[in-house]
C-alpha cells in the first residue's frame, strides 16, 4: 500500500528512534511510504490556540501535499498529537466551502489546494494497522510472538478524544485497537487506569507539578497492574513517560523504572526485528528487561 | 422487555461502612435512560438509594454520575447503549469524580463546582452605566462568540471527568473557566483584562489545563469547556499580551515563532524560549528562566546520554526546503485585522455543505 507519510516534528527531533523504527517496519508490512519532507508542523493545538486560521492553513498545506502523492491511498501519521490536531483542522476545512476557499487562497502560490470530500483520509499508524492491514494479516506475519510480555497500552488523548471528531462512530474499535494489537502480536494487554488518560506533556513548561504527577501516576498504575512495559503511538507522551520518568518519580514519591515502547518498536519486535535496529537503546529508561525477555523468546 | 444489570456504588457516611457495590436487575426498553433504571430500582427494590434528579431531560443538570467509568447525565444516557459498553453487559453507576460523595450517587457540588465557579466572578461587571431608563443593548452578532459557553447547565460532568483536577484539586477547572469566558467574550463586560490577568497568573488557572479533551468528550450540552479555555488563552496572549509567571505566554510565543522560523518545531529551543516570554536570551539570562533551565538540566543530560539528543541537534535545526512559503503564510494570516474563524458550534458540524 502506497501512503503519503507525515512523520511529525518530534519523531525526527527528540525521539529519533521512532522515525527510524517506522522505516524498518514499513517494508515488512508492504507499506510504501512517500515522506512529506516539505510539510510543516501540525501546531500540536498550540498554533490553533494562537490563531485558528493559521493552524488550519498550515495543515491544509500538509493535506494538499499528501493529496498530490500519486497513487497514495491516503496519508499516514505516527503521532497521536498530529492525528488529533490535524483531524480538528480537517473537520473545520471539510465543514465549510467558504472557509476552505479562504484557507486555500494562501496555498495558491505553491500550486496547492486542499480538496475536501471523497475518500481521502489521514490515519495514525495504529489505525492503518487495524483498518488497512488488519490484525489477521498481522498475526500471519508475526515472526516472534511477544508471548509472556505484559504490555500496558497508552493511547494519548488526541487519538481517543473527542471520539466523534475522530470517527469513532464509523470505527468504534478505535477505542481499543492498542489492546487488540498487543494480543494479535502474542503479548498480553494489561488493564490499568491510565490507558486513555493524559500524559501531562502539554503543560510540562507551564505546570510541572500537574504534568509530572500525571505521568508518574499512570506509570505507577501500570507497574502495579504488573506491566513489563508501556506502548504508545504518541512521541509526545513518550517524552513525558520516558524522558521525564526519572523526574516524575519525585512527584509520586516512589521508584518507577518501567520502559516505554513506541508503537512501531513493538510491532517491529513481533515481526522479527532486533531491538537495536529499532533504536531501543535510545531510551532514557532502559529497555533491557524487555530485550532480555525477547531474547528468551527467541531461544525458546 | 429486555433486562439489564445495574451495579451501583453505595456509600452512606453515617453508617461508618466503606463504599460497596450492589447489583440490581431492571427491565426497560433499551431507549430508556440509565436514570429510569435507577428510579425503577428505587421504586421496586431499595428506596434508600440516593440520587439527585429532577427534569429527566438533560436540562436541569442534576443527575451527573459516572456510567461504566464515563461521566455523563444519567437521564441522557440510553440504558441499552450503556449495557453495550459495560463489561459483560453490566452497567456500573458510581458518583461523579473529583468531588466528595454525600451519599450513594449524590456528590457535594458546593465543595468543588460552585466554589470554583464563584472564584471566576461569574457575573457581568458592566463597562459603563446603562443609558438612563433604557436597557443595555448589544448587537446579537456580538454575543455569538459566547453562546457556546452560555449553554452550560452546571451539571459538573466536565468537572468529574477533568484529568487535570484529578492530580491538582486546586485547578479552577473546565466549568468555571468556561463560565469565565462567557464574560471575557461579552462586549458589555468591563473587566476583560483584569479577569484574564487573574486567570493567567493563577498557577491553577488557564495554563493548568492539559488539553486532554476529557471535558469536550463528556459535556452533554456541547459547551466544549476546553475550547473556551483555549479562547481565554488566545485573548490573554494575543489581545492583551499578558506575560504570566507560568510561562503560558512564553510557551505560545516560542512555539509559534519556532514554527514560523523553521517550519517544524525546534524542540531544544522551546524550553528556554518559553522561560523568556519567547526570547532565547531572556530565557537564559533572567533569574527565573535560568533557575527553571537549571532544574531541567538533569533531563537534558539524560536525553544526551541516551543518544536521543545530540549536541548538534540541540544547537542546529534544519529549516524546511521551502520555508519561505511557511513564513509567507504566517505573514499573510497574521497581518489580517480580523481573525477569520469557523465556530462549528454555531455553523453546525456539516456547515453549509448539507444545506
Amino acid at each position: 500500500m502506497k501512503l503519503a507519510y507525515w512523520p511529525g516534528c518530534v519523531s525526527r527531533g527528540f525521539t529519533p528512534e521512532l522515525h527510524g523504527s517506522v522505516a524498518k517496519v514499513a517494508p515488512l508490512l508492504d507499506l510504501d511510504l512517500v515522506e512529506l519532507d516539505r510539510a510543516n508542523c501540525c501546531g500540536a493545538g498550540v498554533i490553533a490556540e494562537h490563531n485558528q486560521e493559521l493552524a488550519d492553513t498550515l495543515n491544509a498545506r500538509t493535506f494538499a501535499m499528501a493529496q498530490r502523492v500519486d497513487g497514495a491511498a491516503g496519508m499516514m501519521n505516527i503521532c497521536s498529537t498530529c492525528q488529533g490536531s490535524q483531524s480538528e483542522c480537517q473537520e473545520r476545512l471539510d465543514a465549510s466551502s467558504d472557509y476552505r476557499g479562504e484557507v486555500n487562497k494562501h496555498l495558491g502560490d505553491e500550486g496547492l489546494s486542499y480538496q475536501a470530500g471523497g475518500e481521502w483520509w489521514n490515519k495514525n499508524f495504529l489505525w492503518i494497522l487495524a483498518e488497512e492491514i488488519g490484525f489477521d494479516t498481522l498475526r500471519e506475519r508475526v515472526q516472534r510472538p511477544l508471548t509472556g510480555l505484559r504490555i500496558a497500552p497508552f493511547y494519548g488523548c488526541y487519538i481517543v478524544r473527542p471520539s466523534r471528531r475522530l470517527g469513532f462512530d464509523e470505527h468504534p474499535g478505535r477505542d481499543s485497537y492498542l489492546g487488540e494489537l498487543i494480543e494479535a502480536l502474542g503479548g498480553e494487554a494489561v488493564e490499568y487506569a491510565g490507558a486513555r488518560k493524559c500524559c501531562g506533556f502539554p503543560v510540562i513548561t507551564m505546570n510541572r507539578v500537574t504534568s509530572l504527577r500525571q505521568a508518574g501516576r499512570h506509570l505507577a498504575d501500570a507497574i502495579d497492574a504488573g506491566a513489563d512495559c508501556l506502548v504508545t503511538p504518541c512521541p509526545l507522551c513518550h517524552l513525558n513517560l520516558d524522558l521525564q520518568q526519572p523526574a516524575a518519580q519525585k512527584f509520586v514519591e516512589r521508584d518507577l523504572g518501567i520502559p516505554v515502547l513506541h508503537l512501531p518498536q513493538m510491532v517491529g519486535l513481533a515481526l522479527g526485528l532486533e531491538p537495536k535496529e529499532l533504536g531501543m537503546g535510545k531510551h532514557v529508561v532502559s529497555t533491557g528487561d524487555v530485550q532480555r525477555k525477547i531474547a528468551e523468546l527467541a531461544a525458546a | 422487555m429486555p433486562a439489564y444489570q445495574l451495579k451501583i456504588r453505595r456509600f452512606d457516611p453515617e453508617s461508618a461502612e466503606p463504599a460497596y457495590w450492589q447489583d440490581f436487575d431492571v427491565d426497560l426498553p433499551p431507549e430508556r435512560s440509565v436514570l429510569d433504571g435507577i428510579l425503577q430500582v428505587k421504586d421496586r427494590e431499595d428506596a434508600s438509594i440516593a440520587i439527585r434528579c429532577s427534569c429527566r431531560a438533560a436540562i436541569c443538570g442534576s443527575c451527573g454520575v459516572r456510567i461504566n467509568g464515563r461521566s455523563a447525565l444519567a437521564c441522557n444516557t440510553r440504558i441499552g447503549e450503556a449495557a453495550e459498553r459495560g463489561r459483560d453487559g453490566v452497567i456500573t453507576v458510581e458518583p461523579m469524580g473529583n468531588m466528595p460523595v454525600v451519599k450513594d450517587l449524590v456528590t457535594d457540588m458546593e465543595a468543588v463546582h460552585w466554589k470554583k465557579v464563584r472564584r471566576v466572578v461569574p457575573w457581568l461587571v458592566p463597562a459603563e452605566e446603562p443609558p438612563e431608563n433604557q436597557e443595555y443593548i448589544v448587537p446579537a452578532e456580538a454575543m455569538l462568540d459566547v453562546t457556546q459557553a452560555m449553554a452550560c447547565i452546571h451539571c459538573g460532568v466536565c468537572v468529574s471527568a477533568c484529568l487535570s483536577l484529578e492530580v491538582d484539586p486546586d485547578f479552577i477547572g473546565p466549568a468555571a473557566l468556561a463560565k469565565a469566558y462567557r464574560f471575557v467574550g461579552d462586549p458589555r463586560d468591563g473587566e476583560h483584562e483584569t479577569r484574564l490577568k487573574d486567570l493567567a497568573e493563577d498557577p491553577h488557572g488557564i495554563y493548568d489545563c492539559t488539553h486532554c479533551f476529557a471535558c469536550v468528550e463528556v459535556c452533554p450540552k456541547d459547551v466544549a469547556p476546553m475550547n473556551q479555555i483555549m479562547r481565554l488563552r488566545r485573548r490573554a496572549t494575543g489581545d492583551y499580551e499578558i506575560k504570566d509567571d507560568n510561562n503560558g505566554y512564553g510557551h505560545e510565543k516560542a512555539f509559534v515563532m519556532l514554527v514560523e522560523k523553521y517550519g517544524t518545531l525546534h524542540e531544544a529551543q522551546l524550553l528556554p524560549r518559553s522561560f523568556g516570554d519567547g526570547s532565547l536570551v531572556k530565557g537564559q539570562l533572567r533569574p527565573s528562566g535560568a533557575k527553571q533551565l537549571t532544574r531541567e538540566l538533569p533531563t537534558a543530560f539524560r536525553g544526551l546520554k541516551s543518544g536521543k539528543v545530540t549536541p548538534r541537534k540541540a544547537l542546529l535545526h534544519p529549516k524546511l526546503p521551502d520555508q519561505k512559503q511557511v513564513r509567507r503564510i504566517f505573514h499573510e494570516i497574521e497581518s489580517h485585522d480580523e481573525r477569520i474563524e469557523l465556530n462549528l458550534y454555531i455553523v453546525g458540524e456539516m456547515g453549509e455543505e448539507t444545506e
